[in-house]
């Protein structure tokens, strides 16, 4: 189910809070947060947001298509590289 | 005949299953236009006039985005999702569930037929 339009986008208060004081500085530094299931609004656009994962921030540039979607979906919080091969050679 | 969005629709069956052939049409969309436009359910397509037929035509291209042009919006969405690195375009990428379901076992839609590891090797 989907959030009420009543609350508005879900957004954490410092998080919010520091955006808009780079916006009205007009200065760029990387903000650190752990709150993956913030919105991301227009007004983080260009911004670069290091977004925890679990272990580490990950810096994420913000791009204008990215508005509407959660910080936690950019920062993955698995790393999958592949199976292993099985060497043939070794069974023989 | 009837076509209706470049999709030919079956003669014999009931208009209320026969426009859930259109892709962008199911069951509930299907009564919604037939109510609007006062037509029963259970007339079947060979019986419907050419005056209801022209009416449902007309009712779709307005309110309802269907067949290629559903299909090509769809495929940007997922593009996008691609584009904008996001967790459910990597999913998309590499064809496992989108919404969290478990992989360990099943998830055989996405993933397609079951190849057999041979692990005793040749």
């Amino acid at each position: 189910m989907s959030r009420s339009i009543k609350k508005g986008p879900y957004v954490h208060f410092k998080l919010l809070k520091n955006t808009n004081n780079l916006n009205l500085s007009n200065s760029k530094r990387v903000i650190k947060t752990w709150s993956r299931s913030s919105v991301i609004l227009p007004s983080m656009v260009g911004h670069t947001i290091a977004v925890h994962n679990g272990k580490i921030h990950v810096p994420i540039f913000i791009s204008d298509q990215m508005v509407g979607h959660k910080l936690g979906e950019f920062a993955f919080t698995r790393s999958f590289r592949s199976h292993a091969k099985i060497d043939k050679k070794i069974r023989k | 005949m009837v076509r209706i969005a470049g999709r030919e629709l079956p003669t014999n069956k009931r208009v209320d299953i026969a426009l859930n052939y259109i892709y962008g049409i199911g069951p509930w969309r299907s009564r919604q236009i037939l109510k609007e436009l006062k037509v029963d359910f259970s007339t079947r397509v060979k019986d419907l006039l050419v005056g209801e037929i022209a009416a449902i035509r007309e009712y779709i291209e307005r309110n309802y985005v269907v067949e290629s042009d559903l299909r090509r919006f769809e495929l940007l969405n997922i593009k996008r999702l691609i584009e904008i690195n996001s967790y459910k375009g990597k999913r998309h990428k590499m064809l496992l569930p989108v919404r969290g379901q478990r992989t360990r076992t099943n998830a055989r839609t996405r993933r397609g037929v079951k190849r057999i590891i041979d692990l005793k090797g040749v």
